[in-house]
């Protein structure tokens, strides 16, 4: 299953430069290899290049120094850049600006449309996806009768209806309310489970980024930090030191260990957590 | 209340009306529209009356719905009517009063103009109730992709369409979010005369303008992202397809029409 899909070799990008924004690389020297059926979250604060880094991986922006392959395709070579977005699928922040059509069902057909596929087949593809995000009792709706979390899952419907092998999800969750994040979060790691679609999720709330198989940390247009939560998440003072927060349930343990209450060391989840702090309690009792 | 508008006026249902094709429904409308004004006396006039009124009662919108698509064109009813009653001479003179004298020929043809009116508004109206905006926007597509030789982009043209029609519910929320936020900071949009209230409009529209631009920005990317390149080999889920009903419906509308053009040429014009 190690299989490579997606390789960043020593990038760089560079925005032009406008007005009251001086040249600055966006993303330096990033080295990256994203594995078949993996789940990333990209973690950093604005302007830390990671929306850059998702930009990168289906071809919007071409690296000026340095390679990135898509399933062995160069994203600069332009001839390949339609078989690049059919491998991966790329949903945005506003859930608004990024619906074509005014009924559901014709909004997650305008991919597979795209691509000159046959009708019967399309309409396959589109209960397929509408069912696979929960979203098939509403695809006679308008979008905007929805809500911003079902908007987002009919754009995932979007992109599984072209058959992508990856999502990116480009601060997807950000503009969400906490139930539409947990919907969304929810559809992706299924997505993920169960199709084994591998997953990029850009954000910057710590508790999503919990859930990924890997956490992969930008600072200052570089990869600051790669590993698993556990990995990532137990040295605290240094995910700190460039003013990003750590899970609540993390941070909470870290202060009751550094208070002399024994704890374990890798906590992320509030279940975690709880269940940590029960097993204090109840040995104290005891004692 | 802005949440629950609808685009356009469709009215859902399932009847043989709804289910015929769209660009059948078009070139019926079309056809309808020109043929109205070939009528030349009452009898042509109401058979073509009778007609929208039947296809009114097949299609199953309520009347209530039909009558407040006229509520709009009331105004321009009543002025063409009181203007043909002042303004067309001839037949006996019903009533003379110093500079105003009304004919009988004025009052046919106020009521006649005004019959005209309502049947067309009628049956324009029944297109838009029948038939959703998407498959509508399909149908002009369609009906007019033999420009397609002249290099015309019918395909972006629709796509142009459609996005349109997709933006309006948005761009509505945005502005009503825009007002609210320009009436916390205390401009006042209702009190003042018509310049100063279209002055108070600024603030709105520029930040509109601008938010507008943005998301166009990100539509093209999104679009872009779901390999749309414009081109004509792109497919449609829904494929349009004329069934029986649809050359019924073809037909039927001919014989009334070689009816309405005998009718003409047998019996006496009115205007």
């Amino acid at each position: 299953m190690d299989e490579t899909i997606i390789e960043f070799n020593n990038v760089s990008f560079t925005y032009e430069a406008e007005e009251n924004n001086p040249e600055k690389p966006a993303v330096k020297n990033v080295n990256l290899k994203i594995n078949r059926g993996e789940f990333i979250a990209v973690l950093g604060h604005n302007g830390s290049g990671k929306s850059t880094l998702a930009k990168l991986t289906n071809a919007i922006l071409v690296p000026d120094e340095g390679k990135v392959t898509v399933a062995g395709m160069d994203t600069s070579d332009e001839s390949k850049v339609y078989d690049i977005r059919r491998k991966v699928g790329m949903v945005f922040q506003n859930p608004d600006n990024q619906i074509v059509s005014t009924i559901v069902e014709d909004d997650v057909a305008f991919g597979p449309e795209n691509l000159g596929i046959p009708p019967e087949e399309i309409r396959r593809r589109v209960d397929e996806a509408l069912k696979c995000v929960e979203m098939y009792d509403f695809r006679l709706y308008e979008p905007h009768r929805l809500s911003g979390g079902q908007k987002q899952r009919v754009a995932i419907a979007g992109i599984l209806a072209m058959r992508t092998d990856c999502i990116v999800l480009d601060e997807s969750t950000a503009m969400l309310d906490p139930r539409g994040r947990k919907e969304v979060m929810d559809t992706i790691r299924r997505l993920n489970r169960e199709h084994g679609i591998t997953v990029v999720f850009i954000t910057h709330f710590m508790d999503e980024a919990v859930e990924a198989d890997r956490v992969v940390v930008m600072n200052d247009s570089r990869i600051f930090m790669d590993g698993t939560p556990y990995e990532v998440f137990a040295d605290i003072k240094k995910i700190k030191k460039i003013g990003l927060d750590v899970p609540q349930a993390a941070e909470l343990a870290n202060e009751l260990r550094e208070s002399g209450i024994s704890i374990p060391e890798n906590i992320l989840t509030s279940e975690e957590c709880v269940q940590a702090v029960l097993e204090v309690v109840n040995a104290d009792n005891r004692g | 209340m802005i949440r629950d508008i609808t685009i356009g006026q469709y009215y859902s249902g399932s009847s043989v009306i709804h289910r015929m094709d769209a660009r059948m429904k078009i070139v019926l409308t079309l056809a309808y529209i020109v043929s109205i004004f070939i009528c030349r006396n009452f009898i042509s006039l109401g058979v073509m009356a009778l007609f929208v009124a039947v296809t009114a009662l097949f299609s199953r919108v309520p009347v209530k719905m039909l009558l407040k698509s006229l509520k709009p064109v009331l105004i321009i009813v009543l002025f063409t009517a009181v203007l043909n009653i002042f303004y067309t001479t001839g037949g006996s003179t019903l009533v003379e009063w110093r500079f105003i004298k009304i004919t009988s020929k004025g009052v046919f043809s106020a009521i006649f103009m005004s019959i005209r009116i309502i049947a067309l508004i009628v049956c324009s109206s029944l297109l838009t109730y029948t038939t959703t905006p998407t498959v509508l926007t399909g149908a002009i597509e369609s009906l007019l992709s033999p420009l397609k030789i002249f290099h015309i982009k019918v395909n972006t043209f629709a796509m142009m369409l459609t996005l349109a029609l997709r933006f309006v519910p948005t761009l509505i929320e945005e502005i009503d979010r825009i007002m609210n936020a320009q009436k916390a900071r205390g401009a006042d949009l209702e009190s003042g005369g018509l310049i100063s209230r279209a002055k108070a409009l600024v603030p709105i529209l520029i930040p509109l303008f601008i938010s507008s631009f943005r998301r166009a920005y990100d539509l093209a990317f999104a679009m872009e992202c779901r390999c749309y390149t414009g081109g004509d080999n792109r497919t449609s889920m829904k494929k349009m397809k004329l069934a029986g009903r649809d050359f019924g419906a073809l037909i039927f509308y001919l014989i009334m029409l070689a009816g309405i053009i005998v009718v003409n040429r047998l019996f006496p014009a009115v205007i």
